[in-house]
């Protein structure tokens, strides 16, 4: 794949989230949190519904930016849950899409800035992502 | 019930060692729709499952109930990609402790080391501790 240079957007990736999809992202991951997957539970603490995992977003984020990198080394990679992903009880779930802007290519590290949205609202807060790009 | 402010700085034992296998990367990679092959890089979230078990055991240390936790902010620092046949522990402390609106703000740091003791990956979370009033 090509060379990512600073400055580049990089084509949005779209990708579907369920409740099948929290489930079995639970038991891959090991996060068993039943607001993730009991409305009664999820509403009892507050929540307008099942929400999906944080990390289940963060791991389409990490999905995405192997997509975009070749699957580059990963260096870091993180950002805030500003709102929750809601999931409603149907078979169209919803949807997280992810973008990004090539920051800057500097001494081997390349540096995402990235948006990532659902339902027209952003649910990561100052995510960032570096990658070692082979040959940058 | 408002957590203590003295568990700041206080570090917990770390976690059983855990072996990276091919089948659980695999399975792992799946639930985000990827479809992994031996040689793949393991994906970058893939940490979360030693720090996950590293807070499991905290919370329940402090007497915490996991469904009052909803995750705040989540920061992975990697030294090395991990590998299967990695064999990792986390260990976890407190790094910060905030009350605001009923709700418990904790910081903490999860460090991931193999079994030479060296440093492959710090995972950092903040996790929002909702009180009854919320």
């Amino acid at each position: 794949m090509s060379e990512l240079r600073a400055g580049q957007a990089l084509e949005p990736k779209t990708y579907p989230v369920t409740r099948a999809a929290l489930v079995r992202y639970a038991g891959a991951s090991g996060d068993f949190n039943p607001i993730h997957w009991s409305d009664r539970i999820a509403t009892s603490v507050g929540l307008p519904g099942v929400i999906a995992h944080g990390m289940f977003t963060m791991a389409l984020v990490a999905r995405a930016v192997a997509e975009w990198t070749g699957g580059a080394e990963v260096v870091e990679l993180g950002g805030k849950f500003t709102n929750p992903v809601v999931v409603p009880d149907d078979d169209a779930g919803t949807e997280v899409i992810v973008g990004a802007t090539v920051k800057s290519v500097e001494d081997g590290l390349t540096t995402l800035t990235l948006e990532v949205t659902s339902g027209g609202q952003k649910v990561l807060g100052m995510p960032k992502a570096v990658v070692r790009q082979a040959g940058a | 019930m408002p957590l203590d402010v003295s568990l700041v700085g206080r570090a917990f034992p770390s976690t059983r060692p855990y072996r990276v296998s091919e089948e659980k990367v695999r399975e792992f990679a799946a639930a985000a729709g990827v479809g992994w092959e031996t040689g793949d890089p393991v994906p970058a979230t893939f940490p979360i499952v030693l720090a996950f078990d590293a807070m499991n055991a905290f919370l329940d240390d402090v007497g915490v109930e996991l469904a009052r936790i909803v995750h705040g902010e989540q920061r992975f620092a990697y030294q090395r990609p991990l590998a299967p046949g990695d064999v990792l522990s986390a260990t976890l402390r407190v790094a910060s402790l905030r009350q605001i609106g009923g709700n418990d703000i904790i910081g903490t740091v999860s460090e991931l080391t193999d079994e030479s003791g060296a440093l492959v990956c710090t995972a950092t979370a903040t996790l929002v501790h909702r009180g009854d009033a919320a």
